[in-house]
């Protein structure tokens, strides 16, 4: 250990993967900030994962390509990974690890905050429950979204994920007030593309000015994706909680995420779980989503919309099953409906919002809106069977009522689903074609309504 | 003398500390400068390893570690019910005074208001001569809960004196005092014991009662005992959390624990906004008025996590051992066993199956063994049960993974839940084929006596008529429905009026959500009756389209959401209609 101008520096003792060992150490703290400095001045961040007996391992985000033994110190910071926030930040561009990008100074901080969050008394959370009218039908009418809730998008590579974010972000807005939003959106491993359309969506709307945007491109080191999620989620609950504006946090994609952390994992030498990632995989993924949320006293609320990409579309696989176990409900795209050039492609029998039962119903939707989207949802469940069944006997094999079904599969995939991507549509459009669809099938397979709603709403035959 | 030793290695929630010879295997310890608390669970030389209960970020090798002496212990005591706490027994009411909306570290708390005075009544006298578990008064806890105040199970008994009149007291005011071979030992209105020590009682009952939970599914198909076990495994986005919620909610226990074991935070919030405004639906009382909650969400440290499920289970046998019926539910055990499997990881131990450690198995029998209808120690005499009940996350929905496969070995009942089901929107999502409880034949004798005799039957004709239709659906999906002669296709037609009319069940509708015992045999008998009358009337050569045209089917579907539990009458002149349009559909008068 050397010391210049005060500052202790320890030395490199092994370089592998992510990770370097740093060798003699004293007072070093888990979880600690490091600042690993190569011969030409060049600085790069990392963390403590493991201290002790005079070592210590530093997880180094911008990876350690270039690094040397001999010729590069690590320096302990003496505080964890913090984010320098204020009101500035908004309109901001940065890159994956929380540094401007955009070519402007750092913005000034008015504090800094632990970019690990703490996590939320549960006692201290306000259950959510404000309906959010995204203008898409099927999410407003199928798998409401509200403020605070986490609900991520399952899709597959080469989907309109990314359009449907968007059109989230832009359209968003709670009915009938005029509260201040904003958008925080992390790119993590995307293409620069992707990056770069999202970016542009917002300019469009006008929304750049109150958008926050992390970009941690293809190109970009894959270590810095555990962090951005992290900067971008403190930003969200700085803007939420201490400004009392409502954010809507875009994370895309959690996929690439959960890719860094098993090399890093790898790296450790540590007993794999599932697919070889990591046993703590679950634990980690939820020091993310469980960031979402409203607090009891507090104005602001942090929405979540994750995206990820299911690896060959199997919603088996350990990402998106561990994300769905941690989020309120998921939103998932299905190939099928993608091929036949359905926007957006929901599948709505995989979907689900855990949040939507609290959401609507009078005084924000309509006193109607759970019941008949639940007899929508088993129709177009009944529908998928006769289309299965049709698929062997044909048609001419199926009785009256199995070609009823068979209409309202169409009717929901063509006149409800489908919509366009500036098309904005409110919560009375959204539950007026529900109605349409209900209103195909004969009134005694209407078994999910209550009679009042029918004699109010039904309009067939 | 109290370990006192030296942080050398920390890596997440495991910290090596030396300088630990004094400690204890399983004892607590505060860990650094900030007083994290820990437990030891491995000694090696003088050296510690600890988990840590709280998070480690920023702790330094060279900070003090210091043992407590006592194993991780629960205080028990007035004043739990109500409670939301964390893994440990601290009331995140009272850490939220001192850290805000998020949780801070090193806080310590009681986990109950000592200063809270209670009416105490006491029930023996000085001279008395008391045993461990005796009861030495009462306090009435909440409006539903009179609360039992007991000698300590690790006490040695003797000769009561002291004792306080009745009055007001608080938890450490001394109530009395005993004395044996010349020692005298203060009572109080708490006491503490160690989580992972079950408690002792006197005897154990075969479970025979059922816990009847409101929910048709579970209580006429897939039943389960009091002081039974069960598990309720699915996929995300099956219902699981919903249907414990419903059992938390409905089932008629004097007590409920819920544990929300590293699972999301809205969930507990749900049940902490909901739960005040509910009222149970046999004494008209707030639900939370007989609930504590455990919550160790999933991004709150994971050593906590491990410890949740046995603070739970401590204080339901703390009050089964009052003599009431106390029914826990973990959500989830899964991610007990993550947690598990996380500590395993960092102890470098040799792994088994998918990283798990080779213990799990063991683990988890000796949870579900803590379940049971004892009677309880000491006297007067008490009967109480401790019913368990834990969800599983198996990953990917796979029930083959190694904590549904080894939890099935030790539960009786075994609810299924399907991801198709769910797709298709029929909640709860319990799989008829795939479901079992080994409490049945126990269980039917309940029903035979005090709803109906014919309970037994008519449950194995409706499910006879399940069991059919899972055969012919293979035929269907071949052939078509028009494949199949008309005797058939009814019974496709009666498995779908069951399915929506007596399985399914809609937690959120202000009627469905709870179904009395008598109300849901009688939905079954309507059912049974309209399988038997269409049989009969095609056999008289009524056409099947006839009988799908009869107006009382919708009727029928419907009753679960239409009919209260307290409008049985109208279910009978349901019955009647659906008689007369099978009587007209004939044309000749069908028998009854």
């Amino acid at each position: 250990m050397t010391v210049e101008g005060g500052v202790q520096y320890s030395k490199i003792a092994e370089i592998k993967g992510p990770l370097v060992v740093v060798d003699d150490v004293e007072n070093a703290a888990f979880d600690e900030l490091v600042e690993v400095e190569t011969k030409d001045g060049e600085r790069r961040l990392g963390k403590v994962l493991e201290v002790g007996n005079g070592k210590a391992i530093v997880q180094v985000f911008e990876g350690t390509s270039g690094l040397s033994i001999s010729a590069t110190n690590a320096k302990f910071v003496g505080k964890v990974m913090e984010m320098p926030v204020s009101k500035e930040v908004l309109g901001r561009v940065f890159d994956g690890l929380g540094r401007p990008k955009d070519g402007l100074p750092d913005p000034i901080a008015d504090k800094f905050i632990d970019i690990n969050g703490e996590p939320m008394n549960p006692e201290q959370r306000e259950y959510p429950k404000d309906f959010i009218q995204t203008g898409v039908s099927v999410i407003d009418g199928m798998i409401t979204l509200v403020r605070g809730q986490k609900l991520p998008i399952f899709s597959g590579s080469g989907m309109s994920h990314n359009l449907l974010a968007a059109q989230i972000a832009r359209q968003a807005s709670v009915v009938g007030t005029n509260d201040d939003f904003a958008v925080v959106f992390a790119a993590i491993g995307v293409q620069y593309s992707e990056a770069e359309y999202f970016r542009r969506s917002l300019e469009e709307s006008g929304a750049l000015k109150r958008s926050v945007l992390f970009l941690n491109t293809a190109d970009d080191p894959a270590i810095e994706r555990i962090i951005t999620p992290r900067v971008a989620l403190t930003v969200a609950e700085y803007l939420a909680f201490e400004l009392g504006m409502h954010v809507l946090v875009i994370l895309t994609d959690m996929t690439n995420y959960a890719e860094a952390l098993r090399e890093i994992s790898a790296a450790r030498e540590e007993v794999p779980g599932r697919k070889g990632y990591p046993g703590y995989l679950y634990t980690d993924l939820s020091t993310i989503y469980e960031r979402a949320g409203k607090l009891n006293g507090r104005k602001g609320s942090v929405t979540q919309v994750p995206i990820l990409s299911m690896p060959s579309d199997d919603i088996t696989h350990p990402i998106p099953d561990l994300t769905g176990y941690i989020t309120e409900g998921q939103i998932v795209l299905g190939r099928d409906l993608f091929r036949q050039g359905v926007y957006p492609p929901v599948n709505i029998l995989m979907s689900l919002s855990r949040l939507m039962k609290d959401g609507i119903g009078e005084g924000s939707t309509r006193a109607d809106h759970s019941e008949v989207s639940n007899q929508v949802y088993d129709a177009y469940s009944r529908a998928q069977e006769v289309r299965a069944l049709a698929g062997i006997v044909g048609k001419a094999g199926l009785t009256e009522i199995d070609l009823k079904y068979m209409d309202v599969g169409d009717i929901f995939e063509k006149e409800f689903l489908t919509q366009a991507t500036d098309e904005n549509r409110t919560i009375e459009e959204t539950l007026g074609v529900l109605w349409k669809i209900v209103s195909k099938l004969p009134k005694n397979e209407i078994t999910k309504i209550k009679d009042k709603y029918v004699d109010e709403y039904y309009k067939g035959e | 003398m109290a370990a006192q030793g030296r942080i050398v290695w920390v890596s997440g929630p495991a910290v090596r500390a030396d300088g630990m010879s004094e400690a204890k295997m399983y004892e607590t310890v505060t860990v650094g400068d900030s007083k994290l608390v820990g437990e030891v669970i491995r000694l090696t030389g003088d050296v510690a390893f600890i988990q840590v209960y709280e998070s480690t970020s920023g702790l330094k090798p060279g900070e003090p570690v210091v043992g407590t002496g006592n194993p991780l212990s629960v205080l028990l005591g007035p004043g739990i019910i109500g409670q939301l706490y964390d893994g440990i027994q601290r009331p995140l009411r009272e850490l939220s005074k001192a850290s805000g909306s998020f949780i801070g570290r090193g806080i310590t708390t009681t986990p109950v208001d000592m200063t809270k005075k209670y009416h105490f009544v006491p029930t023996v006298s000085n001279g008395d001569q008391v045993a461990a578990g005796n009861v030495i008064g009462t306090v009435q806890e909440t409006d539903l809960i009179d609360h039992s105040i007991m000698v300590p199970p690790d006490h040695k008994g003797g000769t009561i004196s002291n004792m306080v009149s009745e009055g007001d007291y608080d938890l450490e005011s001394v109530l009395a005092t005993t004395e044996k071979d010349g020692e005298t030992i203060e009572l109080k209105m708490y006491h503490k014991w160690p989580v992972r020590k079950p408690r002792p009682y006197k005897s154990r009952y075969d479970p025979t009662v059922p816990l009847l939970t409101g929910q048709r599914v579970i209580d006429t198909f897939f039943p389960i005992a009091k002081g039974g076990t069960g598990s309720i495994p699915g996929a995300f986005g099956t219902g699981k959390t919903v249907t414990l919620h419903q059992i938390a909610k409905w089932a008629n226990s004097q007590v409920v624990v819920y544990i929300g074991c590293g699972e999301r935070g809205n969930e507990m919030t749900e049940v902490l906004v909901e739960f005040p405004h509910l009222k149970d639906p046999r004494s008209g009382k707030p639900l939370m008025d007989r609930t504590v909650l455990v919550a160790n969400t999933s991004n709150m440290p994971v050593a906590a996590r491990e410890a949740s499920i046995y603070t739970g289970v401590t204080i339901a046998e703390y009050y089964r051992d009052m003599g009431k019926d106390v029914v826990l539910v973990a959500d989830s055990t899964s991610r007990w066993a993550e947690a598990l499997r996380e500590m395993s990881g960092r102890l470098e131990e040799m792994p088994a199956e998918e990283g798990y450690p080779s213990y799990l198995a063991s683990r988890l029998a000796e949870f579900y063994e803590r379940a049971g209808r004892v009677r309880a120690a000491g006297s007067p005499d008490r009967d109480g049960s401790v019913t368990l009940i834990g969800a599983v996350s198996p990953s990917g929905g796979d029930f083959t993974e190694p904590v549904t496969t080894h939890t099935m070995r030790f539960i009786k009942t075994f609810w299924a839940l399907d991801a198709k089901l769910a797709y298709s929107r029929h909640y709860p999502s319990i799989n008829w084929m795939n479901s079992y409880s080994g409490y049945l034949g126990d269980i039917a004798k309940w029903w035979g006596e005090n709803i109906s005799e014919d309970w037994f039957e008519l449950r194995s004709q409706v499910y006879g008529v399940l069991q059919r239709e899972d055969t012919l659906k293979e035929i269907v999906r071949l052939l078509g429905p028009e494949a199949l002669p008309d005797e058939e296709k009814l019974i496709l037609e009666v498995a779908r009026m069951v399915k929506i009319g007596l399985l399914q069940q809609n937690s959120f509708d202000d009627v469905d959500t709870f179904c009395s015992p008598e109300k849901q045999f009688k939905l079954m008998k309507l059912l049974v009756d309209f399988y038997k009358k269409g049989q009969q009337a095609i056999k008289e050569g009524t056409a099947l389209a006839d009988i799908r045209a009869m107006s009382s089917i919708t009727l029928i579907l419907k009753a679960r959401m239409d009919i209260k539990d307290d409008e049985m009458p109208k279910l009978d002149q349901l019955e009647n209609q659906m008689n007369e349009e099978f009587k007209s559909l004939s044309g000749v008068k069908v028998s009854n």
